[in-house]
């Protein structure tokens, strides 16, 4: 089932070093453009936000960024051919869609697992189906071999986790604070004993992620997490540049991935 | 739709807050084991005889109940003026809008700041469209001493003025949301933010029978108290049931309110009324359940003012309380089952109904029940002389006069 996918994502995760997301929303600027600067920046998973009216787990940048790409008229087709373009282009990088039950359900599931799988994408994150509505994707995702990538916070205690991990694949995306994306930042210390928590609980491999901005950020996580997510410190180039953001795009991101990709990890 | 009827129409939710095909609990992960906690919460204090019994006892001393069941004599005599021969049905209403804050939402506020007192929460926060959720909170707040933060769209801060010093004056901080469109959804949004950024010490009190399970279920049942209450009231008055409900409806929680403990008598329909705004066929109105889709947002899967691809569409309606895209997941359950019916009011008929009210029983309502008003006078002119409509007066309209007097066209 879906082996081409997992083997895409699984493999991005057993390059022996810590592995870089970079994410951007859809639709915001010249997506491929941008898209293709995070790549030669050496991002190694790409994470595409799927613009949404109504982003609630999102903090400003990332809010600006959805209402940017609404306003330019993004359908969802267009994110699928920004999935799809992407897949022809580069064939090996892992392509993880993330964003809100809503849009991803419209059409039911069924019709957005298998529009995920002709594009060519490898997982998604649906920030606002937990483990316990998971009929309303999960299944359908499973079945066209596209991952279903889950959360774990600060809030997911013990009891908690194994639902969680039940059914999750491609990767653990751990939010390092409660709170929503491009704000706060929790303390390095409280993340290497979440991590450590959760890689007690999963062979899946740990992705960190909220409120994470710069390199030196990024290596203090990398040293305890099998990757590092950035995405509104991304966002606000696109946002500030416009159609001169790749330059800028490429700079930070190859900054972030050295950080990680460099990041001593404990034996 | 295809579904059974059941034996009941007052067993649900089900154990994960499913309404047949609606609600449950679409929330952040953050939010989850919160979401948790609040149903194991409230499992505790429905089988604690003390919290129900701090909780009648405000309603009776503090909040006023219980309120009056009132026959409008001159309003039902006014509606048979050129109605067929033998038709113009008596018209009741419930006077929740005398209720302390000035309509319905106080019941829910009193439930729901004593089950975060019981959680130890020690911040209350809460998303207003009108304003009046945001009063009843920012009342129940002064009341018992906790801070208390209202988000509130910047569109509605410049059209609900009076109710903005409202809060001001009870303690609360106002914070005007600007993201998105600036209205109802958006504040919503914002309250989303900040719970997950608080989730140790805050609690979110909702405003309406929506978000993620139990909150449509304990919102209903904190407002079941109109309907209880009506229930005993009409059977003591004239001894028999009524034969219509009729309620306003936004998020839903004045109608469940109402409906709810009729559910299972036969006898009794149910009219809802949504926002028609501008009318149906445009899409300037806020009639998610008769123009709407289903789909997932704030917490649950309901029917939405929504485009074809999932993004949520701005509603439009003369009342700022009915302005929001979505509905309670029960009433989708209820549409579908046939249960209740749904009809649709514009914003001219809600202000004429506003002024027929005003003119016949000396009572100025709130624009969200005139919806309701102007849903009773159409049926009330089909219905025989002996047949009883009771409908909820679910607020008044001290807070709407600014905007009446605007459409007027007269100068304050
Ligand atoms: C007086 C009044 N009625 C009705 C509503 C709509 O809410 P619901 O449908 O939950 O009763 C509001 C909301 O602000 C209101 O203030």
């Amino acid at each position: 089932m879906g082996t081409r996918a997992m083997t895409r994502l699984s493999s991005s995760f057993a390059k022996g070093r810590p592995t870089f997301v970079a994410f951007i929303t859809a639709g915001d600027g010249d997506t491929a453009a941008n898209l293709d600067a995070l790549v030669e920046g050496g991002a190694d998973v790409i994470e595409l936000g799927m613009p949404f009216t109504d982003p609630m787990a999102d903090g400003p940048a990332i809010q600006a960024a959805n209402l940017r790409s609404l306003g330019a008229g993004t359908t969802t087709a267009d994110v699928f051919a920004i999935a799809a373009a992407f897949r022809q282009r580069h064939p090996q990088v892992p392509l993880v869609l993330m964003g809100y039950a809503n849009p991803m359900v419209r059409r039911g599931p069924e019709w957005f697992a298998a529009e995920c799988a002709r594009a060519g994408v490898d997982g998604v994150i649906c920030v606002d189906i937990p483990p316990e509505e998971d009929d309303a994707l999960g299944p359908a995702l499973r079945a066209e071999g596209i991952a279903p990538i889950r959360l774990a916070t600060p809030t997911t205690d013990a009891r908690r986790l194994p639902k969680v991990l039940e059914g999750s694949s491609g990767f653990l995306y751990y939010v390092s604070v409660a709170g929503i994306t491009g704000l706060q930042q929790a303390a390095t210390a409280s993340i290497a004993e979440a991590v450590a928590r959760l890689k007690a609980a999963t062979d899946l491999p740990v992705a960190v992620g909220f409120g994470v901005r710069t390199p030196e950020q990024a290596a203090a996580i990398a040293a305890h997490a099998d990757g590092v997510v950035v995405g509104s410190a991304l966002v606000e180039l696109v946002g500030k540049h416009g159609s001169h953001a790749p330059a800028h795009l490429r700079e930070l991101t190859a900054a972030l991935a050295q950080a990680v990709h460099g990041a001593h990890q404990p034996a | 739709m295809n579904q059974t009827t059941p034996n009941s129409f007052r067993t649900m939710p089900d154990e994960r807050g499913h309404f047949g095909d609606y609600g449950g609990r679409y929330v952040a992960e953050t939010l989850m084991p919160l979401v948790l906690d609040l149903e194991r919460e409230y499992r505790a204090a429905q089988a604690d005889p003390a919290f129900q019994a701090q909780f009648d006892d405000l309603l009776e001393h503090y909040v006023g109940r219980p309120s009056p069941l009132y026959f409008a004599e001159r309003l039902t005599e006014a509606l048979r003026v050129g109605s067929p021969e033998g038709r113009g049905a008596q018209v009741w209403f419930k006077r929740d809008e005398l209720n302390h804050t000035g309509a319905h939402k106080i019941n829910n506020c009193i439930g729901q700041i004593l089950l975060a007192m019981r959680m130890g929460k020690t911040r209350i926060i809460a998303e207003t469209g009108a304003g009046q959720h945001g009063v009843a909170t920012a009342t129940v707040c002064a009341r018992f001493g906790l801070p208390c933060v209202i988000y509130m769209g910047a569109t509605d801060v410049a059209r609900q003025q009076p109710n903005v010093f409202r809060m001001k004056l009870l303690g609360a901080e106002v914070i005007p949301v600007t993201s998105g469109a600036a209205t109802l959804k958006d504040a919503m949004n914002e309250g989303l933010r900040d719970w997950v950024a608080n989730v140790h010490d805050t609690f979110y009190i909702i405003g309406t029978a929506a978000g993620p399970h139990p909150y449509p279920e304990l919102v209903r049942d904190f407002q079941s108290v109109i309907g209880k209450e009506a229930r005993a009231q009409m059977l003591a008055r004239i001894g028999r049931l009524p034969d219509l409900l009729v309620a306003a409806i936004g998020g839903g929680s004045n109608a469940l309110g109402l409906f709810h403990p009729f559910l299972d008598d036969p006898e009794v329909k149910m009219l809802g009324v949504e926002a028609a705004g501008y009318g149906l066929d445009g899409d300037q109105h806020a009639a998610s359940l008769l123009g709407g889709f289903p789909g997932v947002l704030h917490g649950n899967r309901t029917y939405l003012l929504q485009n074809e691809d999932g993004q949520i569409t701005e509603g439009h309606s003369i009342s700022a309380g009915l302005d929001y895209p979505g509905i309670g997941p029960e009433h989708a359950w209820l549409k579908d089952m046939g249960r209740v019916e749904y009809t649709a009011i514009t914003d001219q008929e809600a202000l004429d109904a506003f002024q027929l009210l005003c003119r016949t029983e000396g009572i100025i309502p709130a624009l969200e029940p005139s919806h309701a008003i102007a849903a009773v006078a159409k049926r009330a002119k089909e219905m025989d002389r002996d047949r009883i409509i009771l409908a909820n007066l679910c607020g008044r309209g001290d807070k709407d006069i600014f905007t009446v007097a605007e459409h007027l066209g007269v100068q304050m």
